[in-house]
Formats: C-alpha cells, sequence, structure tokens
C-alpha cells in the first residue's frame, strides 16, 4: 500500500486543514463543484468535511457514468436481452440501476435473460469467443476513463473477426457537461448554483489532460484544480481553489501532477479517435440533452455498433415522480432535499441511479452521513411546520 | 502446518482412491455402495468412539452447564482456496459459532450433499481435511449424513455442521447486555478469508499471499471466559464483515459504537487487493476472528489472554459501546474526519463460507 498511505496520512491532514482554516475568508462562502463522484465517494468516505470549515460548501457534480445514464438508454439495454435475445455484459455497478416499471438489469437476468457480469471489456471480447452462435454486446458506459478500454475491445474484436461482438455505446464527455452546468443560469436563472471553483477530475484527466479545462478559466472565470481521488489530495486542492479566489487569480491548476500532464495520454486519445466520434448531442439524466457530450462508433466501425446491428424501439421511459436525482445531480439540490432519501429510496430499495452507484451523491449521504442528513430532514420539517404554524 | 501437511505427513493415511473414481447416484441409495462410501472415505478420518457406537444417533453423557446448538450450512466455491477447504470450514465455521455463545464445544455433526460425478479423490481430501480439523480442535464428528444429488443440481459438495456445546455457569454472554463505555475489541487482521476466496475466483484470479483465517477459536474463547466471565459479548464477523456484526448489534437500540480506523489491524495486501477490487476490508468476511465487548476495565487482561494464542496475537481495541447517535456504528477516518460504517449493501461476493 505505499504510495497511497501516504495520501491517507493524518497528521499531514491536520496541518493542510490547520492551514485551510488559516487562509479562509470567514465572511464569505466558498462553493466548490467536485465534478466527479469519485471526489464524493472519497470525500464522504474520509470525512474531509470535517476537516475544512463549514464555510466551504463541496457541491456534488454530475460525473457519475452510472447515474447520468438516462432510463431510455437502460430500457434500450434491456429490450436488446429481451427482444433480440443477445448476451448482455455489462459493469457490475450498472445492474441494479432502475429502468422503467421498476425493472433493472438484475431483475431481467432473474427473470431468465443472459446478463452478465465483467470486470473489463476483455472479459466481454471471452463471451464473445466462448459463444460464436449467441449476439454479444457490451454495455460502455463512462467518462473519457472508460473509453479507451471499450475502444481496445472493438479494435481487438475487429482484428480477430468476432463478428458476433458490438458494443452498445452510452460514453459521455466531461468538459462538455461542465459548459453545461456553467450555461444552465442562463437558460434557467431558478436552476443557478453558484459555484467558485472546480476540482477537476483525477482519472478522467489522466487521459485527456489538464488543457481542455482551460476553456473554464478562460471564457467562464472559473478556477480550476485538478485533484487526486486520495484524502490529502482533495485538501491540498480545496487548499489550492480558496488560494486563487481570496487572491482573485483564475487557473488551471494541477494538483494531481503526479499522474496528469497538460496533453494527456496521446495514445489513449488516438485510439479513441479512431474508433468513436462525437454526437451531436446525448441525453443526459438531470441535464437534459447537451451538445457534443457523447461518443458514437465511427460508421467505419459500424459493425460493431450495437445501435446499427439492433432495431431499438421508440420508447417513452419515465423517472420515478418526485425522485430528486436530475436535480441533484445538477448540485441544485442535496440528497435531503429529496422526500424519497431513505424513506422509499434506499441503496436496497432505490428509486433513482444517484442512490445506486457507489460514486452517486445519495449513496454517499445514505453510506457515510445518514445519523446527520436524516436529522437535518428532521430539522427541516420541523422548520417548516413552525413556519406554518406562525402564518397561521 | 497446513491441514494437507499434516495429512501427508502420515504414514497409513495414503489414499486408497484411484483419481478416476466418481461419485455415483448409487453412493446416495442407502445400499451397499453408500455403507462403501463411508468405510473408505469417512470412517477412517472421522474414527472416534462416538461415531464407532454405530447407531442412528451419537449418544453424548449429559454434561454440567447449560447447552447451545448452532449449525451452519457451507457451500463455498471454490472448494480448496489458501489456507483451508471447505472440510476445515465447515469444521472451524461452527465450533466458533458455539464458542460465541461463551461455550465448550463437545460434538459436531455433518451432512454431506455431493453432486453426482464429484471426484472421489477431493471428497477424501475434504474428509481428511474435516477429520484432522475436528481432532486438532479436540471434538468428535459424532454422527454424519451423506446425500447425492444429479449432476447439475449442487456444486461439487455442500457440508452443513451443527455443533454442541456447554456454557459454564456464570457466563452470560448476548446483545442485552451491551452498555455505554464497554471495550470493543478484534482478535486480528481483517477481510483475510475473503480476499483469499476472491484471489482463487474465475476471472478474477490475482497472484497473491494471502491465506483464509480459516480457524477454531473456541480455546482462546475458553481461555477469556476463564478470565472475564463477565464479559458481554462475542460474536465472530464472518459474512458481511465487521461491520455487519457491529450494526447487528446496534441497530434499533439505545447505543451506538464508536471505532478507529487507524485501530483495525488489515494487512497490506488485503489493503492493496481491495483498494484495486473497490472493496472495503470492512465488509469482508473472515473466519477466524471475534469481536469481543467488555467492561473497559476488562479490555487490557483480555487483550493479554487473546494475545497468547495464535489466532489472537494481533488482538487489539478498536472502540467503544456508546450512547451516542444510537443506532449507528461511527468511525473515526485515518486522516480524522467522522463517517458512519454501514451494512455492506448489494452485492455480497458469492458463497464464500
Amino acid at each position: 500500500m505505499k504510495y497511497v498511505e501516504e495520501f491517507r496520512d493524518r497528521a499531514l491532514a491536520e496541518r493542510l486543514a490547520a492551514t485551510i482554516r488559516a487562509e479562509v475568508d470567514p465572511a464569505r462562502d466558498y462553493n466548490f463543484m467536485e465534478f466527479c463522484g469519485g471526489h464524493t465517494h472519497a470525500i464522504f468516505r474520509y470525512g474531509v468535511q470535517d476537516l475544512v470549515p463549514a464555510n466551504v460548501h463541496f457541491v456534488h457534480g454530475p460525473g457519475c457514468p452510472v447515474c447520468i445514464l438516462p432510463i431510455r438508454r437502460l430500457d434500450d439495454a434491456i429490450e436488446l436481452v429481451e427482444r433480440h435475445g443477445v448476451i448482455l455484459c455489462s459493469y457490475g455497478d450498472m445492474l441494479r440501476v432502475p429502468a422503467s416499471k421498476r425493472r433493472s438489469l438484475m431483475s431481467v437476468k432473474a427473470e431468465g435473460g443472459d446478463v452478465r457480469m465483467v470486470y473489463s471489456t476483455l472479459d466481454a471480447l471471452d463471451v464473445a469467443r466462448k459463444n460464436p452462435d449467441r449476439e454479444v454486446v457490451f454495455l460502455g458506459i463512462g467518462f473519457e476513463t472508460t473509453t479507451p478500454p471499450t475502444a481496445l475491445a472493438i479494435r481487438q474484436a475487429e482484428i480477430e473477426g468476432l463478428t458476433n461482438f458490438s458494443v452498445f455505446c452510452n460514453h459521455v464527455l466531461t468538459p462538455a457537461a461542465i459548459r453545461h452546468i456553467l450555461d444552465a443560469p442562463e437558460i434557467d436563472p431558478a436552476q443557478a448554483v453558484r459555484l467558485d471553483g472546480f476540482l477537476g477530475p483525477s482519472h478522467v484527466s489522466a487521459v485527456i489532460g489538464s488543457e481542455p479545462y482551460e476553456f473554464l478559466s478562460e471564457s467562464y472565470a472559473k478556477p480550476v484544480v485538478i485533484a487526486g481521488f486520495e484524502p490529502l489530495d482533495v485538501l491540498h486542492s480545496v487548499l489550492m481553489l480558496i488560494r486563487q479566489v481570496n487572491e482573485g487569480r483564475v487557473a488551471v491548476e494541477n494538483q494531481y501532477a503526479r499522474v496528469v500532464t497538460r496533453e494527456g495520454n496521446t495514445r489513449a486519445q488516438a485510439l479513441v479517435a479512431e474508433i468513436f466520434e462525437r454526437r451531436a448531442a446525448f441525453e443526459w439524466r438531470g441535464l437534459g440533452s447537451v451538445p457534443d457530450s457523447a461518443l458514437s462508433i465511427r460508421e467505419s466501425y459500424g459493425a460493431f455498433d450495437a445501435e446499427r446491428r439492433f432495431a431499438l424501439s421508440a420508447k417513452t421511459s419515465r423517472e420515478v415522480k418526485s425522485c430528486e436525482c436530475p436535480a441533484i445531480l445538477r448540485g441544485v439540490k442535496k440528497p435531503k432535499d429529496c422526500k424519497l432519501f431513505g424513506t422509499v429510496c434506499t441503496p436496497d430499495n432505490p428509486m433513482g441511479s444517484c442512490m445506486v452507484s457507489s460514486e452517486g451523491a445519495c449513496a454517499a449521504y445514505w453510506t457515510y452521513r445518514r445519523a446527520e442528513t436524516l436529522a437535518e430532514m428532521a430539522a427541516d420539517r420541523a422548520c417548516v411546520a413552525a413556519g406554518l404554524e406562525d402564518a397561521a | 502446518m497446513s491441514v494437507m501437511e499434516s495429512i501427508d505427513r502420515e504414514p497409513g493415511r495414503r489414499p486408497t482412491i484411484r483419481p478416476d473414481e466418481r461419485v455415483t447416484m448409487s453412493h446416495g441409495g442407502g445400499g451397499r455402495a453408500t455403507a462403501e462410501l463411508i468405510r473408505r472415505i469417512f470412517a477412517p478420518h472421522f474414527a472416534n468412539p462416538l461415531l464407532e457406537q454405530g447407531h442412528d444417533v451419537a449418544r453424548l453423557e449429559r454434561p454440567e452447564g447449560r447447552i447451545v446448538v448452532s449449525t451452519d450450512g457451507h457451500v463455498i466455491s471454490p472448494l480448496f482456496f489458501p489456507g483451508g477447504d471447505i472440510g476445515s470450514l465447515a469444521v472451524h465455521g461452527t465450533l466458533n459459532d458455539v464458542a460465541m455463545g461463551g461455550a465448550r464445544p463437545i460434538a459436531l455433526t455433518a451432512g454431506f450433499v455431493i453432486e453426482e460425478g464429484f471426484a472421489l479423490a477431493d471428497l477424501e481430501r475434504i474428509a481428511a481435511s474435516m477429520g484432522a480439523a475436528a481432532r486438532r480442535a479436540g471434538v468428535p464428528i459424532a454422527t454424519g449424513d451423506t446425500k447425492v444429488v444429479e449432476r447439475g443440481k449442487g456444486d461439487g459438495v455442500f457440508i452443513t455442521t451443527t455443533g454442541i456445546g456447554v456454557v459454564p455457569d456464570g457466563v452470560e454472554i448476548g446483545p442485552d447486555r451491551l452498555a455505554a463505555g464497554q471495550a470493543v475489541l478484534l482478535s486480528g487482521t481483517l477481510g483475510d478469508h475473503g480476499v483469499a476466496i476472491l484471489s482463487q475466483r474465475q476471472g478474477l484470479e490475482f497472484g497473491t499471499t494471502i491465506r483464509s483465517d480459516s480457524a477454531a477459536l473456541h480455546r482462546m474463547v475458553a481461555d477469556m471466559v476463564a478470565a472475564a466471565p463477565g464479559l458481554a459479548l462475542l460474536r465472530d464477523p464472518t459474512r458481511g464483515g465487521l461491520s455487519a456484526t457491529l450494526n447487528e448489534l446496534v441497530e434499533g437500540t439505545r447505543l451506538g459504537i464508536a471505532i478507529d480506523e487507524a485501530a483495525i489491524p488489515v494487512r497490506g495486501e488485503v489493503a492493496s487487493a481491495c483498494e484495486l477490487l473497490g472493496l472495503d476490508p470492512l465488509h469482508i468476511a473472515n473466519e477466524g476472528k471475534l469481536v469481543c465487548i467488555c467492561d473497559a476495565r476488562d479490555a487490557e487482561p483480555l487483550l493479554a489472554v487473546m494475545r497468547r494464542h495464535p489466532e489472537g496475537r494481533e488482538a487489539v481495541r478498536i472502540g467503544s459501546v456508546t450512547a451516542e447517535q444510537p443506532g449507528f456504528v461511527r468511525m473515526t477516518t485515518a486522516i480524522g474526519g467522522t463517517r458512519i460504517v454501514d451494512w455492506l449493501s448489494g452485492e455480497q461476493l458469492p458463497r464464500i463460507c
């Protein structure tokens, strides 16, 4: 565990926390969005909030690929299994996500559908090799981090002539989503979240580099610090953001320099560019249709594109009413603002995607801070009740 | 010395089973083939006076004290893993359940469900390991049963063991004894069993030196109970790990438990595997560890007793029972923050015990 435990050192954490306490301006609030669900998880897993002053707020962003996949796409995946009889290979965290009519890939599997959990795209290729008489579809999801392995699988399938393998592509792009969040207030001021800066993704940035975030400082005047996933990385990055804000500076800074460069992983980028192209727009749960925010498989690799290979019917997929996942994904609401949180919606019985994925904000609040969150919800209810009495 | 080594070193225990011999439906028919299976496979390894009474029942002398009974089905996959196999696990698992009542185990029973086509040599290996584990523990397998199911209707072999034990007078162990201020002790490192099993899973094989911690804890428990007869509670954190064990104790009660992440021992290899696979060592199964809750003043003497046993060498105090945040297990994290320790939700790794 060398090179990991160093980034969880308590004495260093306390020193960073003391520096943050000394430097924050108590007269103002600091709202920082951690885009990535991996950061949300690290913050809660280590109780990072307990080490920063109360006026430093973490706003949880939409960087959870499981959470932002619209129900419609999941219904399509189920249709691939049930109508087209494919073997659907998926990463484990998609299996319990609720689709329409309270179904999920897990329940489809229980009813006899051939859904298999894989740990990597290479496992999916293996399933295709071992089942030459069956159609095998890999459910590709994720941000720039998981796209290169999907690209690699498609290229490998072509090399091997695996004609029964294809990918149902749902890969999405980080910078487009951040731009969309920042544009949202102009579209609908009621949806505005005041953001003073961003904690930039770790793994995504290892692939794309820090350069694609430069528009944030240039066009939107928002500080960005690309942050590692360990708790000391997060604390250090928060300190760097506070300093930018206090000094009135706006820059893309790289705290995660031990992994991330400005250019990123150019070989991975080239591979992705060879296989994928940008979609004009893609539907995100919570954000709606976001231009240039997702990838599809190029025509030259069309034989491996499940969307070209199988006819998918038009659907009217519906979110669970009163599930606040969409607003939570935009950072507009917190899990405690959702009536379903902790009552009908729990990780064992999830109503929305944010409660399923270990990177989802609702799951983080439930798993790591349930006691405080439920107490806050009770206090909010009491406040409302008192307000009503006063009004009466 | 491992179970298999100890067997290999005993002359006269050389297997007489041919590698191509398989379990057939007639082995479960109750006729001559069944008797033959028992004579060749089980009797030599389980040999003890209770079994040799030759009845359909095992007759035990009535012991002093109160009797406890516990039963446990074992369906682990793979059947053989670093640090043990389904046979030794079936013995240790049930002995530990009995011991967690503060009891001294006096006898075990074993029921086998075997899949048609299972290699007889593997069955013998399992029986030898079970017999050796029972002998080492000093607890006889008093009676047993064998059934065979058609190919495809089992997964090699399932073993159900039941344990009978005696609780000394004056020992009153149970969750109703929990009170704020008590100490929470842990007998050693977390996650060894679950990660050892995981490392053998198809599609996940990773090279590791991690061995299952599968071990019988009743001797250590006997010394603990003798040293502090008033200890409040013993639990073995098996499926669901330490988090499930602690949550079970406080959920729905007026008490909470506070633990310190920095105090919890986890082997480096286990921590690395968890890191890679996105698992939390607090959720992973153990098969040779116990949690003890006792008066704070008994904590140090009990830790000293535990550390004298190989199974408790790394015993530590990890926290306390509290009156704050009742119903929750709270942890001070490695960096000094706090969080809840929740039950594992969703998929438990399938079939780990």
